[in-house]
């Protein structure tokens, strides 16, 4: 009878440089929910208050929507400021992912700085960059698509890089021995390439500058966002509740439309 | 020793009309590994040469020096009475639009049609939209384009995806955008690699019967020993960066090829 094969160890053996690195992040876990997470009975006693008779979600129903029709039009406001600031950005963000792509870029200091710009882009969040945009245009909406269209050029602009990196360099290759100039040969060989990618990118894009410009509001750059945090100053819960639902029809018919969108062309 | 072994005689080959490709002392070094070293040699024109050489012996990395998709490190190279090396980016533009190339793989832009691509062959001299898709190209420039997809009996594929064409048609199609570039010169990489012995076969004939229907120059590399041997008029050998063979295909034959192959990957 021959020996049976013995299994391999269940766990692999961690080196001591390993133990620690997982100990320190344990401890940066253990750190943040002790420093920021609420205590318990304080989130009970909160959740008590907001479905007691005078609570705040108690006052939210029934939904108020006596004023659907100026809602409605601020609502189409937000979508408006969300497809321009979406348009823009994404144009934009071609030019700078082009610039930030390892085969495309003519210079690695251009690629590098439009990797550093498109980086910052999308670090700092859109409603400070909406508090920016108010200083230079002022309030409304002009303040919101600008503050959109730099998101989109941080977020399309890396994914477009991206996908634009992972496209087979073969063609590219034959255009350039063509004799093709550069824009031909990205025009022609790396677009149709990136086209299922691009069109998924920017339709999350729209789907992220709708809910986003929603927000935007609160901090004036206009858009349903202004009436949203008036009714919450009123404690006019009721409608707020009521600029709720109608954002969440908004999101969602925008959601369905993009899937639908993707369905058909990827 | 065997004759196919023999050193080269670097000229052999050029003919009384002048050559159309004069390579000489040409070097290309990667990372301090030396993968061309010295190489001199001449094609003349209206010829077929065929490349041969074991894996890595710098067959490709020659074809792409020849036109500078790869920067040859020493040596001058004087193609169609240019002298390569010393071209401007804009004029060595110009002179890429004389030189097709049939690649190992098609390399052709998968999401577009057949037609959308040999349109692309225009680019060499053509610019702008025009250039970039079959919809936005001038009746002349679509015109020819068919003439070229019929030359190689893909006229009635025009429409389709070229990703939903098998392998041959492919490479037909890229023959297609190589004869829209109207060149005069035609580097071929593999052209017969990736398909089954008959498509290859086919291809192959193709492109040589262009090239004499047309009084091109080829210059293509091989691995098939028969169609080195049916689709040549001249055979260069390269081995470790070196021209090691140089012979008219009528004094060769397969055996003595499949030594040479052998003696290389041996060594």
């Amino acid at each position: 009878m021959t020996d049976l094969p013995v299994p391999p160890a269940r766990f692999s053996h961690r080196s001591l440089s390993e133990y620690v690195a997982i100990l320190l992040v344990l401890a940066l876990v253990v750190s943040s929910l002790a420093a920021t997470a609420p205590a318990l009975d304080k989130l009970s006693r909160g959740i008590a208050r907001l479905f007691a008779p005078s609570g705040m979600l108690m006052q939210m129903f029934p939904p108020d929507f006596s004023r659907i029709v100026p809602i409605s039009w601020k609502l189409l406001e937000t979508l408006q400021m969300a497809v321009a600031g979406c348009f823009l950005g994404l144009l934009l963000a071609i030019p700078f992912a082009i610039l930030a792509t390892d085969r495309l870029s003519p210079h690695p200091v251009v690629r590098h700085t439009a990797r550093g710009v498109i980086a910052l882009f999308r670090t700092v969040p859109d409603l400070v960059w909406a508090i920016i945009f108010i200083i230079i245009v002022g309030l409304g909406p002009a303040a919101g698509v600008m503050a959109i269209m730099v998101d989109k050029i941080g977020f399309a602009g890396r994914f477009f890089a991206e996908a634009m990196e992972e496209t087979d360099p073969g063609p590219q290759d034959a255009m350039r021995a063509i004799g093709a100039s550069r824009l031909g040969t990205i025009v022609s060989s790396v677009f149709p390439a990136c086209l299922p990618s691009f069109t998924a990118t920017s339709l999350f894009a729209l789907e992220k500058s709708v809910r986003g410009s929603a927000a935007l509001g609160l901090v004036g750059a206009g858009g349903i966002g202004v009436d949203l945090k008036v009714a919450f100053d009123l404690f006019n819960y009721d409608e707020a509740l009521a600029i709720i639902l109608m954002m969440l029809v908004l999101v969602i018919a925008v959601e369905q439309g993009s899937g639908w969108i993707r369905r058909k062309l990827i | 020793m065997n004759a196919h072994l023999a050193p080269a005689n670097a000229l052999s080959g050029s003919t009384k009309l002048g050559p159309v490709l004069v390579v000489s002392d040409l070097a290309k070094t990667f990372d301090d590994r030396r993968i061309l070293s010295g190489l001199d040699f001449a094609l003349a024109p209206g010829q077929s040469t065929a490349l041969i050489g074991a894996n890595g012996s710098g067959k490709s990395t020659l074809l792409k020096c020849l036109i500078r998709l790869i920067e040859p490190t020493e040596g001058k190279i004087e193609m169609l009475g240019r002298d390569v090396r010393a071209l401007a980016p804009r004029d060595l533009r110009a002179f890429r639009a004389q030189v097709g190339i049939v690649w190992q793989r098609h390399n052709l832009v998968p999401r577009l049609s057949v037609l959308s691509n040999v349109i692309h062959g225009v680019q060499s001299r053509l610019s702008g939209p025009r250039a970039w898709f079959q919809a936005l190209a001038p009746a002349e420039v679509r015109a020819e384009a068919m003439l070229c997809l019929d030359r190689v009996g893909l006229a009635d594929r025009a429409v389709a995806r070229v990703d939903s064409l098998s392998g041959g048609q492919q490479q037909r199609v890229a023959i297609a955008r190589m004869l829209m570039q109207r060149p005069a010169f035609i580097l071929a990489d593999e052209p017969d690699a990736s398909l089954d012995p008959q498509t290859g076969e086919e291809v192959m004939a193709l492109l040589l019967s262009l090239v004499r229907e047309k009084g091109l120059s080829l210059l293509m590399i091989s691995h098939r020993l028969e169609h080195t041997l049916e689709f040549s008029d001249r055979i260069l050998g390269l081995a470790q960066g070196r021209i090691a063979l140089d012979l008219p295909t009528a004094d060769a034959d397969a055996a003595g090829l499949r030594r040479f192959f052998d003696h290389e990957e041996a060594s």
